[in-house]
């Protein structure tokens, strides 16, 4: 290699351990994510086209605006973001670990100077004598001390916490070990929906990648029900679902509750309530109907689809119907279906009855009344399914960074330096954090030494 | 005793609270200061018992959640919050008039929960039916509070450093400031302990996330505006062991830092869209 060359790959090197580079790359991402927030990621719906420019349109296409947290300009901002992270570490671990493995033992002169705490004590004495009373002040008010005899002179070195700073490393690599589980994520696992309607069962379904993925067994949807609070917001969205495995139920996967913040998981693959909608096929309405002259209300039924005839001729349909007709006309709630009648020889009527207003229908003056009684209607269950092998690194990565933050933020590595020597005590210390609160304990410690 | 009169009468302790410290300020009279963080400290009783008594009052109605699960009670958690971590950093450190500067939020939160939001107590959508929303939320608004701390004490650096320039130590009001390097060493320690609770806070939020959903992480706006505002505390942590950039850099960096902040619990409910309807303008 020339001198050119290693100049050229020093240079690089230092680029890359530069601080100044991490608060950059920081600050760029805290930035450049806010675009992400605004223009709407995924493929753009046509409202949000037309709101924007055609050549706006390019420019953001272009620069990967609508899918921004995974274009090359941000993965190689998060890519740089490792190098810098990598070899920061690189330069600077082996000193810390030196200071971690291989102590300072000995407090010469020079090294006394470039102690910002150090007192010095006269004590008569020998220091052969005064050896011991050192260690065992050591020991009772600080930490084990360590001895190391020069000249006729003893040193004694002592230190609390030394591995607390290795916490900035520990952040470090937590933050890569995030990223393996993101990548082993995206690698070797999928998302995706399934939409299971009640009594069916599902063995494949669709990757948001919208590629068929073989699940390896069947997933049964039991059956679906949705609660709702008085005041009409949802409580509950509920699937009973079973696991089948070659048309068998496998034990202990029977008949299980799922409902939001309550996933089902099977063989690594997680099932999650995430909508619900009715299957539009195979529903039953009730009904009852009674004359406007009198006489017994007639239960009535009615499929999804069908027309049924009316005692007295005449048939019905239901057109439509919901559990919760609140959002349709807010001046009503709980179920409604929307119905039309055909008299004998007459056009169609279509109207609306209610189930909790059984009187309603009285108004309209038609010769028949009816009351809407609810439907068996058939739901269909929409289950987000995952399947995430990184997501336990993800979480290890998660543990250490905390760990990594505390140890960082809230252990200080302390060192007390003794040296004994014929008629005077010199002790120094020092602190890798708080140097105010340890000169406090540094003076307190001084104290006692006068003592020994 | 109903929970919405204690309220009230947290919102007044916050305000007299204020009024004193701006008065001891002025008079720079020991007991003024006392007296501004006993009010503190009493509306900040009260609003505990007030937070406990609701709670109580969710389970009396029977809907039985704690007090976290709509805007105007994250709003009042968080002024709970601030005077918390603000009484902390009080006795741990001693500087009673960073209250002046920090009380204010509280007092803006309470008065904007009790005069502009709904207090009614709601029944949990079922997203939010699971004790993830506890954990996260408190360690989230624990992290937001010393972010408020963290900025008042910036806010005081700033005016403190820009009346100092000619490194004469400034006077009047301004004599009863820390100094800019005490400042300046408070700011840190405050944004020491909001750093870690929002790290707990996003990392809790990405679990009940991967729980409920099963995706720890879909960048949807709040998840990054939080992450946006970890990136700046985090260039904040690495810009002070760099050369050129402690005092009024960091400064300002802690004051951009709680704008985002509120941007990420308020903005993003108000301006975007996104998985976090909680908390929304209803
Ligand atoms: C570009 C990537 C990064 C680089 C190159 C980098 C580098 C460094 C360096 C050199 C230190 C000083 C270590 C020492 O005192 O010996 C440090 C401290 C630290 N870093 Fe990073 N870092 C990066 C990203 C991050 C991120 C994303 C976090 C987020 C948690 C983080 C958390 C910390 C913490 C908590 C400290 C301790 C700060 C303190 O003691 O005040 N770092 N970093």
């Amino acid at each position: 290699m020339t001198t050119d060359n290693r100049g050229v790959v020093q240079s690089v090197w230092d680029f890359f351990c530069s601080l100044k580079l991490s608060i950059f790359l920081l600050i760029g991402l805290a930035v450049t994510s806010i675009i992400g927030t605004i223009i709407p990621q995924g493929p753009p719906a046509p409202e949000y086209l037309q709101t924007i420019s055609q050549a706006k349109f390019k420019i953001y296409a272009a620069l990967g605006f609508f899918d921004m947290y995974h274009s090359w300009w941000f993965l190689l901002l998060l890519y740089l973001l490792t190098i810098n992270l990598i070899a920061c570490s690189i330069k600077r671990l082996p000193r810390v670990w030196k200071i971690i493995s291989e102590p300072t033992l000995v407090m010469d002169e020079g090294f006394e100077k470039s102690l910002s705490l150090t007192h010095e004590v006269k004590v008569g004495g020998e220091p052969a004598a005064l050896k011991d009373r050192a260690a065992a002040f050591l020991r009772k008010e600080f930490a084990e001390p360590r001895l190391t005899e020069v000249d006729g002179e003893y040193h004694f070195f002592a230190e609390k916490n030394p591995y607390c700073r290795l916490g900035v490393y520990v952040v470090h690599l937590s933050i890569i070990i995030i990223f393996i589980g993101a990548i082993i994520g995206s690698l070797a696992g999928y998302k995706g929906y399934a939409a299971i309607p009640e009594g069916g069962s599902v063995s494949t379904i669709e990757s948001r990648s919208g590629k068929q993925i073989d699940l390896g067994f069947a997933v049964k949807c039991e059956k679906f029900s949705v609660s709702f609070y008085d005041t009409g917001a949802p409580k509950e969205f509920r699937s009973i679902l079973t696991v089948l495995e070659n048309g068998k139920p496998v034990p202990g996967y029977e008949n299980v509750k799922v409902i939001v913040n309550q996933p089902l998981t099977y063989k690594g693959i997680t099932f999650y309530q995430s909508s619900y909608g009715p299957t539009g096929e195979g529903g039953v309405f009730h009904f009852t109907v009674r004359e406007r002259k009198g006489g017994a209300p007639v239960p009535l039924t009615v499929r999804q689809g069908e027309r049924a005839s009316l005692p007295g001729g005449g048939t019905i349909q239901v057109l439509e119907a919901t559990q919760e007709v609140r959002s349709v006309l807010p001046q009503f709630s709980g179920p409604a279906a929307r119905i039309e009648v055909t008299p004998p020889g007459g056009s169609p009527q279509p109207f609306v009855v209610f189930r909790d207003y059984p009187k309603f229908d009285e108004e309209r003056g038609g010769n028949l009344i009816f009351t809407y009684e609810g439907a068996d209607e058939k739901y269909y269950t929409g289950l987000q399914v995952a399947k995430d092998p990184g997501v336990w690194v993800v979480w290890l990565g998660c543990a250490l960074m905390v760990v990594g933050i505390l140890l960082a933020f809230f252990l200080s590595h302390k060192r007390i330096w003794v040296r004994v020597a014929r008629g005077r005590v010199t002790m120094g210390g020092t602190a890798s954090k708080n140097q105010a609160g340890f000169q406090l304990a540094f003076d307190e410690l001084v104290d006692k030494l006068k003592s020994i | 005793m109903s929970s919405s009169l204690l309220f009230n009468v947290t919102t007044i302790c916050y305000m007299v609270s204020m009024l004193i410290f701006f008065a001891f300020l002025a008079s720079k009279n020991k007991t003024v200061g006392l007296a501004g963080s006993l009010a503190a400290y009493g509306g900040f009783i009260i609003q505990t018992i007030a937070i406990i008594l609701r709670w109580r009052e969710s389970y009396a109605i029977g809907h039985g959640h704690a007090p976290l699960s709509n805007l105007y009670e994250s709003v009042v958690f968080f002024s709970w919050t601030i005077v918390l971590i603000y009484g902390l950093i009080e006795f741990k450190y001693k500087y009673r008039i960073v209250g002046a500067f920090v009380i204010p939020f509280a007092l803006l939160g309470m008065a904007w929960a009790q005069l502009g939001l709904n207090s009614g107590i709601e029944p949990l959508v079922p997203a939010l039916q699971s004790n993830w929303l506890l954990y996260h939320v408190i360690t989230c608004f624990l992290g937001y509070a010393a972010f408020a701390v963290a900025c008042g004490i910036s806010i005081m650096y700033l005016i403190k450093a820009g009346k100092e320039s000619d490194s004469a130590p400034a006077g009047g009001l301004l004599s009863m400031f820390p100094s800019i390097r005490i400042l300046d060493d408070l700011n840190y320690r405050a944004i020491m302990i909001g750093f870690p609770l929002l790290t707990l806070g996003i990392v809790t939020g990405a679990a009940w996330a991967n729980y409920a959903w099963g995706t720890y992480w879909s960048w949807d706006p709040k998840e990054t505006w939080s992450l946006i505002v970890w990136f700046i505390y985090a260039a904040f942590l690495h810009a002070r062991i760099t050369r050129g950039w402690v005092g009024k850099r960091a400064a300002i960096l802690s004051v951009i830092g709680f704008a985002a902040t509120i941007f990420c619990y308020l903005g993003v409910n108000l301006f975007l869209s996104g998985l976090h309807s909680y908390g929304g303008g209803r």
